[in-house]
Parts: C-alpha cells; sequence; structure tokens
C-alpha cells in the first residue's frame, strides 16, 4: 500500500511538472495547446542525447533539457501561437495537432522510433529503507524535484511583480491590459517558462515513463485529465490533480491490472461531473 | 476577380452532377473500387463529423469512438451469425446514436476545453475497451470472420468491391440526402443561428441545449453509419477505426473540404484519400510530417478549405423577389 502511494506520487509530480505550463497558458490566453507534450520529448532527447554523446552530468542535462524546451517555446509562441490567441479554438486545436505530428515525424527520422538508451546516475540508482519499506532513490528525487517546482512557481507567483502580473491577466486580461501591463509580453515569457518546465519534466521521467517519439500523443489525455481536473489557470489545482492521477493510476495498474487504463478514464468524468470547473476553480469562473 | 455567378437552378445541377460523376468512377476507375468505396465512407463519416463541429460548433476531436461503435456493432452482428446488411446498418445507427445521445449529456454542457477534454476521453476510453476485450473483439489484430450475406437477398459481396461500391454509393447518397435535409429543416436552421449567436438564440425561446444534443445525437448516429459501412464492405474491423488518430484524420479531412458546409467532408476525402493513395508507398513518417505542415499551413494561412475558396469565387444569385 505505502508502496503504491510512494509510486504514485513520483509519477503524479513528473504529471505536474509537464502539465503545470498547459495550466498556466490555457489559464491566461484560453489557448488550446495539445502539443504540449512535444516540448516534454524534446527536453527529454535533449538531456539523453547530451549524456549520451558528450557524457554530461545528469544535472547539467536537466538544465539544458529546460533551457532547449524553452527556447523552442519562445521561437514557436513568436511564429505561431501569438497569431492565434483570439482565433476559434478549432484553429488551436488543429496547429496545434499539426505541431504533434512534425514533431513525432521528425524525432522519429533523427533518432528512429524506438527510445533512447538512457541510465541513471549511480547516486540515484539502488534503494533505501524507511519504515520498513524499500524505496526507490530515484522516485524520492522525482518527489523532491516535484515539491521543490511548486514551492519555487508558488513563490514567483504569490510574492513577485511578475507573479502579481500574471495572475492579474489570469483573472481578467482586459483589465490587466488596461492598468498598463504588457500582457502580451508577459504570456511570451509564461509560455516559455511552461514550455521550459515541461522539458524539465520530460528530461526527469528519462528513468521512468521512457520516452519516444509518440509519447505527445500518448500521455496527451493525462495531461488535459490533470489540467482539467485541477483547474486551469492554477498551479495547486493541477498539483493535486497530478498527485491523485498518479495515484490512481498507479493503484489500478498494481491492484486491477485487467480494469488497467480504464480507472482514469472513469475518474475523471466523475471528477468533471463533480467540479465541472476544477478541484481549484480560478477566480471569476462560478 | 469577378465573382462567378451561379443560379439556384444551376447550383442543383452542379450537385446532381457531383453526384453522377461519383457514380460514374465505377465505370471510369474499375480497377480503384475498394478505394472509391472508401473514399465514400470516409466522406459520409465526415459530413457527420461536420454536423456536430461545423454546424453544431461542438468541438469534438473524438468521433471516432462513433464510428468505431457502428463498425464494431455491424462487425459482431456479421460474425454471429446475423450477416444481413441493411438491419446491420440499422443497429450500427442505433447503437452509435444511443451512445452518442448519452454521451451528449456530458458533451454540451462544458466550456470548449472541456467538450475537448471529454470527446478525446471518451474515444480514448474506448479504443482501450477494445484492446482489452480481444477475446470479443480480436484486439489489435482487428475483428476477422464476418460474413456478410447478400444485399437484399440478391447482390453477394464480391472479390472485385463491385457490389460493395454500388452498396455503398447507395447508403452514402441515402445517407448524405438525409443530412441534407435535417440541415435545410427549422432544425437545422436553429442549429445555424445556435452557432451564430448562441444568447440571442436562448433568448428567442429556442433550447439552446436540447438542440445541441439532438444534432451531437444525430452526428454519432450518421458516424455510426459510416463505420458499419466500412466494416461490411470490407468484412473487416481494424482497432485503428476507433482511436485518436482516426478522429484526428477525419478532422483533418474536414478541414480540407471546408467546414460548415454540406459538401466540404466529401470534397476533403476525395482529396485526401487520393493523395494519400499516391503517397502510399511513402514512409509513414514523411505522410505524418506533411499532414503535420499542412494543418500548420492551413491555420497560418486561412481557413475555409476548398469548398471556402469556392464560395469566394462562386456567388449565389439572388432570387428574384
Amino acid at each position: 500500500m505505502g508502496i503504491v502511494i510512494f509510486d504514485g506520487v513520483a509519477y503524479g509530480m513528473l504529471l505536474f511538472l509537464m502539465a503545470v505550463g498547459l495550466s498556466i497558458t490555457m489559464g491566461l490566453m484560453n489557448f488550446v495547446n495539445l502539443a504540449h507534450g512535444s516540448f516534454a520529448v524534446v527536453g527529454g532527447y535533449t538531456a539523453a542525447v547530451l549524456m549520451s554523446q558528450t557524457g554530461m552530468g545528469y544535472a547539467a542535462a536537466l538544465g539544458a533539457a529546460f533551457v532547449a524546451a524553452a527556447l523552442l517555446g519562445a521561437v514557436l509562441e513568436f511564429v505561431f501561437y501569438r497569431r492565434l490567441y483570439r482565433a476559434h479554438p478549432l484553429d488551436q486545436v488543429l496547429l496545434s495537432i499539426g505541431m504533434v505530428f512534425v514533431s513525432i515525424a521528425a524525432l522519429t527520422y533523427f533518432f528512429g522510433p524506438t527510445m533512447l538508451p538512457f541510465h541513471l546516475p549511480p547516486a540515484l540508482q539502488g534503494q533505501f529503507s524507511v519504515a520498513g519499506m524499500e524505496l526507490s532513490r530515484y522516485r524520492m528525487f522525482l518527489i523532491v524535484c516535484g515539491v521543490l517546482v511548486l514551492a519555487v512557481l508558488l513563490l514567483v507567483l504569490g510574492r513577485t511583480r511578475y507573479g502579481a502580473m500574471v495572475r492579474a491577466a489570469v483573472d481578467n486580461q482586459r483589465v490587466a491590459g488596461g492598468t498598463g501591463i504588457h500582457v502580451q509580453r508577459l504570456f511570451f515569457l509564461t509560455f516559455s517558462l511552461g514550455c521550459g518546465l515541461a522539458g524539465l519534466g520530460g528530461a526527469l521521467s528519462l528513468g521512468m515513463l521512457g520516452l519516444e517519439p509518440s509519447f505527445p500523443l500518448k500521455y496527451l489525455v493525462y495531461f488535459l485529465i490533470v489540467v482539467c481536473v485541477g483547474g486551469a489557470g492554477t498551479i495547486t489545482g493541477p498539483f493535486i490533480a497530478a498527485l491523485l492521477v498518479g495515484i490512481v493510476d498507479v493503484a489500478g495498474k498494481y491492484y486491477l491490472p485487467e480494469a488497467g487504463a480504464f480507472l482514469i478514464y472513469v475518474f475523471m468524468i466523475v471528477m468533471l461531473l463533480l467540479r465541472p470547473n476544477g478541484i481549484v476553480p480560478r477566480k471569476g469562473l462560478t | 476577380m469577378k465573382p462567378f455567378v451561379l443560379s439556384s437552378a444551376q447550383l442543383r445541377a452542379a450537385e446532381i452532377a457531383f453526384w453522377l460523376v461519383l457514380a460514374a468512377s465505377y465505370f471510369l476507375m474499375p480497377n480503384h473500387l475498394t478505394l472509391l468505396s472508401q473514399i465514400m465512407v470516409f466522406g459520409l463519416f465526415a459530413v457527420a463529423l461536420d454536423m456536430a463541429l461545423g454546424y453544431a460548433g461542438i468541438l469534438t476531436v473524438g468521433h471516432a469512438a462513433f464510428f468505431g461503435a457502428g463498425a464494431y456493432t455491424a462487425g459482431l452482428l456479421a460474425k454471429h451469425g446475423w450477416g444481413e446488411p441493411l438491419s446491420g446498418l440499422l443497429a450500427a445507427l442505433a447503437v452509435a446514436g444511443m451512445l452518442g445521445y448519452a454521451l451528449s449529456y456530458l458533451v454540451v454542457r462544458g466550456a470548449d476545453l472541456t467538450r475537448l477534454m471529454i470527446t478525446i476521453g471518451v474515444c480514448m476510453l474506448l479504443a482501450e475497451l477494445v484492446n482489452r476485450l480481444s477475446s470479443i473483439t480480436g484486439g489489435t489484430d482487428g475483428l476477422q470472420g464476418m460474413e456478410v450475406w447478400p444485399v437484399l437477398g440478391l447482390f453477394a459481396f464480391d472479390l472485385f468491391g463491385k457490389t460493395a461500391f454500388i452498396y455503398t454509393f447507395v447508403m452514402v447518397l441515402l445517407m448524405f440526402l438525409l443530412v441534407r435535409l435535417v440541415l435545410r429543416s427549422p432544425f437545422g436552421l436553429a442549429l445555424r443561428g445556435i452557432h451564430d449567436n448562441r444568447k440571442r438564440m436562448s433568448a428567442i425561446g429556442s433550447p439552446v441545449e436540447a438542440r445541441l444534443r439532438m444534432a451531437y445525437a444525430f452526428s454519432a448516429a450518421v458516424a455510426g453509419v459510416a463505420g458499419a459501412l466500412l466494416a461490411q464492405s470490407t468484412q473487416f474491423v481494424g482497432i485503428e477505426s476507433i482511436g485518436f488518430n482516426r478522429s484526428a484524420e477525419i478532422l483533418i479531412i474536414l478541414v480540407l473540404g471546408g467546414t460548415g458546409r454540406l459538401y466540404g467532408g466529401l470534397i476533403g476525402a476525395i482529396i485526401y484519400m487520393l493523395v494519400h493513395d499516391w503517397f502510399a508507398d511513402l514512409n509513414p513518417e514523411y505522410w505524418m510530417f506533411w499532414l503535420g505542415i499542412f494543418l500548420i499551413a492551413v491555420v497560418m494561412l486561412g481557413r475555409g478549405g476548398v469548398m471556402g475558396a469556392l464560395a469566394r469565387r462562386v456567388r449565389l444569385q439572388e432570387k428574384a423577389r
């Protein structure tokens, strides 16, 4: 039981890292970005390639993954996303599905359709025992990373000027613009940050999920579930939702292997019926 | 460029000509009858999606759920001893329609994001269900061993797809005429009104949610018929007929043809399937790459698809009062 919750929490942390950027972009600009998983894959591939080709350490590779995904996000925001904020959601869906397809094709072309080889650094291998349970060091590391990122995000959004501007723009974009906040630049920064976090999540997930080119499609539903169930535009909502999804998914695979993935969809539908605006609805939504 | 003016009689002639050309393709391309049948099936599926997406304005990326439900209904019936094709179609229509109506309660109430979520979620849920119940559905190998009886007890399905083509053509035409009739009825006009201005429609007393639910269920039923047609004409149901990729594909077909236009789905299916067939030797990854580029280009360069471009060139003559 304890080990299932532990694994579920570690898995949930990964989902949180990869989905939190999506939550902010959806809340801030109402942009339905189905291509968010592609940034996670880009981060993961960057880290894996750097580590195997140049012998870079895991910590440095994590940083590189963040930077690579954030840069890619910045470029794509500048070229494509920026033009579609006021467009119909169908256009946004089409654009982002197109990007997913292109990313899958490009990654398959350059790296092949299978997972990249990846070895955890020795410090994260093996297990340690707490209260009679053998816990994996790597998963503990994931949990620590997730909590750290949550803390930093809460601090940045709750205590800094930038965070106050983001919160204002999420609550009411027009009024925020009227008070002199440069919403477009704000979104550019936030989008890049979200993509960078997704890349970081992708690099962290290398040892647990295994990245392959079709990852963005495979995990698309998980990201959307986390954002929808948690409440788009918030930080704590997706955090709680990601932990719940992680625990439900791992517990389902452990105790009811034949039910498999169903549990998660049933969970999603029940949650959306109970709380259509998410666990932590953002202000202004009733 | 001066717009080309078309009177309503000429428009009707163009519609009839379109279907005659489609029928004539039986003689013009006798070696590609299977492909032609598939084009018509996907055209019907795209028309069904258009009802939900283009006319009712419900953002859905999970319509393959209904296509697959119809296909598996017809397939399972034919496998377990009832291979009569027309009643198989009716059963598929009923199953997909009921599934659509049940889901419409979930789909209609939410915002766009929630709708998107639920449609994708349900589609993936059904795909997983089909995958798990491999003893019934054949799982990833697909449903094999269908025995479809001759149409009306007279015309057996042959190896060259001749019967399949004619059967598909007639059924697609009938379903299309039904959709056309529904969309031109007061109900269809109400849908158009809701799509254009939802608040005003509820202000004049139109039951917006009930209309949308009906449209979604009807669209699901037509998609189910398309799935059943594919199952019966190929005597096989693959697991890919129910997944996310099929949903995305049909969305691409519809966008290529033009959303919110009666013929958009059919035109899109013809172009998409022919291009796909020409590049069939191509590595699937390349195909995906160009598809992605195409989607991005469509969004960036303006919407409307083929029918949208046509509408800019061709004007309908104003009716004389």
